[in-house]
């Protein structure tokens, strides 16, 4: 393993830290924009967290450790997704540590730590999110599993390093099973990151709402940390989108310096790309009533199975 | 000199495994009855006998293990106990030697917490329990030894004598002791069943040794034959759908230790029969069996997870989950069958390592968390989760080792319960390579019922730990619950390191299970020989590691603390609950069990049987009620044992009564003898 | 006859596509949705025989295409779309079985559809033969949504989308059907849509709904 490896490693784990915040300003722009309104400028998620950080902490009274360490868990767990995926460069220490099917397992653990904290304070609403929250996770993984299993036909590999390698040298062209996995992968990370039409982010009304009622208890750091890790989440999951069907760019094993500014620009385009389409989404769909969701979820499955079933009937005739 | 002695005696155990392993298994029932010389006394039986039954435990767990992976041969011995021209034949090889280790490292925990356990005025006198409990230990190991068929059914009778003995230890109380017959019916009838698979098994040469049912070559039909009723019997032993409704009610019918023991230990020796009777005397002939053991398993786990959702009472859920969790080892030994029997014996070796780790860590975590049910039992007395509710004030030792539990069964990594379920997900990549026509396009859907599965086990024990743990108390005396004594922490800290260990380190556990499938299929797994991750089939396709996943996050947890520290600040003001203004925020506002499983019972309606009460309108008290009930129950078995009741009733005039028609009945058989025979 | 390696990936990404359109149609609440869908399904079939026909050099399949396009994406989604306006049965679609198990039963039914074609595709000599595992599939998912429909006018359309996947059997296996019969069917569909439609308005006098299941009273009791 090469030493300049472990330089790119931290490198990219710090850039997902530092862009995670302007990526979601980025579709909160573009959102303003389809919607007629004018947004608040891209900077905007980082003041917010300056904000957050430097007020005193508020908690209630009957909240224990497990309350007040899981946002630190949480951002934690973020983060090592972060080293995980390669969004820059495909040669990372890190990313032997975890193939896709991990990475799952470590988004449930996320998910499970965010859901203890949100009952820890004994509210109504923070059991209601925490069941909302877990109920979606449940319906979500069977599809994000079917996506990857798409993959790993594909590509021979679940390692996503491995994916990206394998697609640099053999480009595959329309295959129907990649625009399906796409299709559900999108859903998926709609569900996930508690985008419409699964969950409205900006909502106030509580009886609606799945992740914001989970935070309604944390103020200050420890609600700084806890946006972040959503911002980082969802940059994560688009940089998996983007490994698996936009993988072009991604300086591969033993690239130098200038491959890897190239992907730099390139990864920025692409998230660019990536914002705006998730927005478009968001401003033409509706939110779905919750027991609406598993039907939402069933349809991402049923894609990523259709993708799986056509690439075995259609077989190795495409030449991917 | 003492050293000379002392490395003489580990070179002597050291080469005769299997006599050593006896003379472990042997001490157990001398504790037995030694437990039997002063019943009543806690200090005795409680303080001095369990702990040293727990020694031996940790004895026998690195015996095995050393056995395991030294690689050592298979050992066998022949004892002139038993029948005349039937002695008991006993078998030490990596198959036997895998499941010891789990008994073992399981048993030790379990002993220690139940040596701190046990207090005074509770039902049977200790020294009776201590007397069933290291029987049941005991039979429990021979089971596992035993090389006979004949050794085997006594073992097997004796664990599920010395169970219900156990499990009906507060007799007193009516449905216990319902509980109880419900247990020895299903397991009597799973006795019969495998007794007639033995007999099937030896075809023809009345040789009950599986030495010769190993060489014996059976027809196709007779070795299904043979396949299904080993299945029955070890399904129902193991507790799967639908012979699994004698668990739900024996487990939270026995004391905690009981249930850990019973759902760490004893559902894993239906595994090892099962496996014994597939892999090594039936050599694995047909791909079809592989689909059978696999569709049930998978309905199996489905179901078991569908229920523990549902569930308003702690121990019930955790039954329920063991189902589920059962229902996962099935599906690898099923799936392994499949790839073994289509000459995919790679994959094969994948598929039976997940299920050896999960049975491997089902025993740690299961056991971890029905221990520390028994803990807060204890301090509450309450069993529904409708009267707890933060707990982890008053007793935070075990909410913080049931907290490691929780979360390594529900499959999170960087614990244990993952590492088998990556195992098994990786091998269901492997299926569309099958050459089975429709079957292989089936089984990936499998794999999307398993992530179901495991999924819904994670948001089971968020409800299990956020109803008992977290939030507000549901009973005002539960502020006044106090914590485990020191016996059963290290009980508990044992095991919950045992969890943390194995998710850490998976490559010993994959080692261990790699001796076994290269005993059994002929072939390990291509572990890649690194300390730091595992990637069971090639380093480019997939891999893990569990001490990067731990390290890393603490790293950053520590880092990211200190950071905001050093560049915000640490003040911290407590208030009382936002609630978003709400003024009243009793503990009757958070979510009830029923509350947190109504997602479940709105999605899966059509695997309960319910009856719902809800209130009216104008209702001045309104009353909810909702009650589920298990389909199989109604449909399958009250018909059958209504059934059995009418032909009982229909016999029953031979009894009766009156001395002479008993008389003429032994009359009858003598003439017909003397007939038949002359 | 290969042109490129594109073209055989296009045109397994047009059946691909068709067949999820199946499935929208199977989920979808809305008949005014399910129309468009049909339209959909119509349009993309006319792609594929235009493709077929460029491939192969066939020209009696360009004849085919226009057909289609004419009849299948312009005519009867039109007529479909008037029928329903007049009859007020816009929005609302019940069904007998939830959506998750009819997803599921498709499902199962797409497996079955492919494991049966695999032989057959074995022998057809087409350059599309890979894609007859996706038209059975499409022909047994429209079966599957006229069955467990309750409102007349999905169970026409439902008729109609069978039609569509024999189509697509019969161009991938066979480079199409002989001229007088596709204009026979193409007149039957015609023909079978308007007297339907008169029905519908006779049923709807009658029970003052187009729900079929009042036409369960019209036993012999």
């Amino acid at each position: 393993m090469r030493g300049v490896a472990f330089v790119w490693q931290f490198g990219e784990v710090l850039l997902a830290i530092a862009l995670a915040p302007l990526f979601s300003g980025w579709i909160a722009q573009c959102r303003a924009w389809m919607q007629n309104r004018t947004a608040p400028p891209l900077t905007q998620p980082y003041r917010m967290l300056r904000k957050l950080f430097h007020k005193d902490a508020v908690l209630a009274e009957n909240a224990s450790r497990l309350f007040r360490t899981a946002p630190y868990v949480l951002f934690g767990t973020m983060v090592l997704a972060a080293a995980i995926i390669p969004s820059v460069v495909t040669d990372l220490p890190f990313a032997h540590a975890a193939d896709a099917i991990a990475l799952i397992g470590l988004f449930a653990t996320a998910r499970v730590f965010q859901a203890l904290a949100a009952m820890d304070v004994g509210t109504a609403f923070g059991t209601l999110g925490a069941r909302r929250e877990m109920m979606i996770g449940f319906l979500a993984e069977p599809a994000i599993l079917m996506v990857f299993f798409n993959a790993f036909l594909l590509f021979g590999t679940t390692a996503l390093t491995g994916m990206v390698d394998n697609y640099a040298t053999h480009p595959s062209a329309i295959d129907p099973s990649v625009v399906f996995a796409a299709i559900a992968f999108v859903m998926v990370l709609l569900a996930e990151n508690a985008r419409i039409p699964i969950d409205n982010p900006t909502t106030h009304l509580e009886l609606t709402m799945i992740h914001e009622a989970m935070v309604l208890e944390y103020s200050a750091r420890h609600l700084a940390l806890i946006e972040w890790a959503s911002s980082l989440k969802l940059f994560n999951y688009a940089c998996i989108g983007i490994a698996l069907f936009l993988p072009w760019g991604i300086a591969i094993h033993g690239a130098t310096v200038g491959a890897v500014l190239i992907a730099l620009v390139t990864l920025v385009v692409k998230l660019a790309l990536c914002g705006a389409m998730l927005a478009l989404i968001e401003s033409v769909s509706a939110k779905l009533r919750i027991f609406r969701a598993p039907e939402f979820m069933a349809m991402a499955f049923l894609i990523a199975v259709l993708g799986l079933l056509v690439h075995l009937l259609l077989g190795g005739n495409t030449g991917a | 000199m003492n050293t000379h002695l002392g490395a003489n005696f580990l070179n002597s155990i050291l080469s005769h495994p299997l006599a050593s392993t006896l003379l472990i298994v042997a001490s157990w029932p001398v504790i037995a009855i030694a437990c039997l010389l002063r019943p009543h006394s806690i200090r005795y039986v409680a303080r001095f006998l369990f702990p040293v039954g727990a020694v031996l435990c940790v004895g026998m767990f690195l015996l095995a293990g050393g056995f395991l992976i030294g690689g050592h041969a298979p050992e066998v011995m022949t004892l002139p106990l038993g029948l005349p021209d039937l002695p008991f034949h006993l078998r030490l090889d990596a198959l036997s030697a895998f499941f010891l280790m789990i008994l073992g490292l399981s048993g030790a925990g379990i002993s220690t917490f139940a040596a701190g356990y046990f207090r005074s005025g509770e039902g049977t006198a200790h020294g009776l329990l201590g007397l069933h409990y290291h029987v049941f230990l005991a039979s429990m190991a021979v089971v596992m030894l035993a090389d006979d068929a004949y050794l085997f059914m006594v073992a097997w009778e004796t664990m599920a004598l010395a169970s219900y003995f156990l499990v009906t230890s507060q007799h007193r109380l009516p449905e216990i002791r319902r509980a109880g017959f419900l247990y020895l019916l299903m397991a009597h009838l799973g006795a019969v069943c495998i007794l007639l698979s033995f007999g099937v098994m030896q075809g023809g040469s009345w040789q009950f040794t599986l030495d010769a049912m190993r060489s014996a070559s059976l027809t196709p039909f007779w070795a299904t034959a043979a396949f299904t009723l080993a299945l029955l019997g070890f399904g129902a032993k193991a507790g799967l759908v639908p012979m699994h409704v004698w668990l739900p009610e024996a487990h939270p019918a026995a004391p905690s230790p009981v249930s850990a023991m019973m759902s760490g230990l004893m559902l894993k020796t239906a595994i090892y029969g099962l496996l014994r009777i597939t892999f090594d005397l039936l050599h694995v002939q047909s791909w079809r069996w592989g689909v059978v053991v696999l569709t049930l398993g998978i309905f199996s786990a489905l179901y078991g997870a569908v229920f523990a959702a549902v569930q308003t009472d702690m121990k019930r859920l955790l039954a329920y989950s063991s189902i589920e969790n059962i229902g996962l080892i099935f599906t690898g030994i099923g799936l392994s069958i499949l790839f073994a029997a289509s000459n995919m014996r790679l994959y094969a070796a994948l598929a039976l390592a997940a299920a050896l780790i999960h049975a491997l860590n089902h025993s740690l975590f299961k056991s971890l968390l029905f221990l520390a049910t028994g803990s807060v039992l204890h301090a509450t007395r309450h069993r529904s989760l409708g009267k707890l509710g933060g707990l982890i004030r008053p007793m935070p030792w075990v909410a913080g080792l049931a907290l490691i539990g929780t979360l390594a069964i529900a499959g999170l990594p960087p614990l244990n319960g993952f590492v088998s379920e990556w195992l098994l997900l990786q091998s269901f990549l492997y299926t569309p390579q099958l050459p089975h026509a429709f079957i292989n396009m089936l089984i990936p859907l499998g794999a999307a019922a398993l992530a179901l599965t495991v999924a819904l086990a994670a948001y089971v024990m968020v409800k299990f730990y956020g109803v008992i743990f977290l939030g507000q108390p549901r009973e005002t005396l539960l502020s006044e619950a106090h914590d485990a004594n020191w016996l059963e922490r290290i009980g508990l800290a044992w095991l919950a390191a045992g969890c943390v260990a194995i998710g850490v380190q998976p490559q010993l556990a994959l080692h261990a299970a790699g001796k076994t499938t290269g005993m059994l299929l002929g072939q390990t797994i291509a572990s890649d020989p690194s300390v730091w991750r595992i990637a069971p089939i090639a380093p480019e396709q997939a891999s893990y590691s569990g001490w990067v996943f731990l390290a890393v996050i603490l790293c950053v947890v520590g880092v990211t603390f200190l950071a905001v520290r050093l560049i915000a600040h640490g003040r911290m003001r407590r208030t009382p609950a936002w609630d978003c203004g709400y003024p009243w925020q009793t503990s009757r506002m958070q979510d009830t069990a029923e509350g947190f499983g109504q997602p479940i019972r709105h999605m899966f309606g059509a695997f309960f049987w319910m009856e719902r009460d809800l209130p009216s309108a104008s209702d001045l008290t309104p009353r909810y009620r909702v009650y589920i009930e298990d389909r199989f129950w109604r449909a399958l078995y009250k018909p059958i044992a209504a059934a059995v009741q009418r032909l009982a009733d229909a016999v029953s005039f031979l009894q009766g009564g009156r001395l002479a028609f008993y008389l003429l009945y032994s009359f009858l058989t003598l003439l017909g003898l003397l007939v038949f025979v002359l | 006859m290969l042109r490129s390696h594109l073209d055989v990936q296009l045109l397994n990404l047009l059946a691909a596509c068709m067949l999820l359109i199946s499935f929208a149609m199977l989920s979808t609440r809305r008949t005014q949705q399910l129309i468009t869908l049909f339209a959909w399904q119509g349009a993309i079939l006319f792609l594929s025989t235009s493709l077929v026909a460029h491939e192969a050099g066939l020209t009696e399949l360009y004849f085919s295409a226009a057909l289609t396009l004419i009849l299948k994406v312009i005519t009867l989604p039109l007529i479909l779309h008037t029928l329903i306006k007049r009859l007020g049965a816009q929005w609302d679609n019940e069904r007998l079985v939830n959506i998750p198990i009819t997803m599921l039963v498709g499902l199962v039914l797409v497996i079955f559809a492919f494991g049966l074609a695999q032989p057959i595709s074995l022998l057809a000599t087409t350059v599309t033969r890979h894609t007859i595992g996706i038209a059975l599939a499409v022909i047994l998912l429209s079966f599957l949504m006229m069955i467990t429909r309750r409102k007349a006018v999905t169970q026409v359309i439902g008729f109609l989308a069978m039609e569509n996947g024999l189509f697509l059997a019969a161009t991938s296996a066979t480079y199409g059907m002989p001229m007088v019969i596709e204009l026979g069917i193409a007149l039957d569909l015609l023909v079978a849509v308007f007297i339907l439609g008169i029905f519908f308005f006779q049923i709807r006098e009658q029970f003052d709904s187009l729900d079929l299941h009042h036409l369960e009273s019209l036993r012999e009791e």
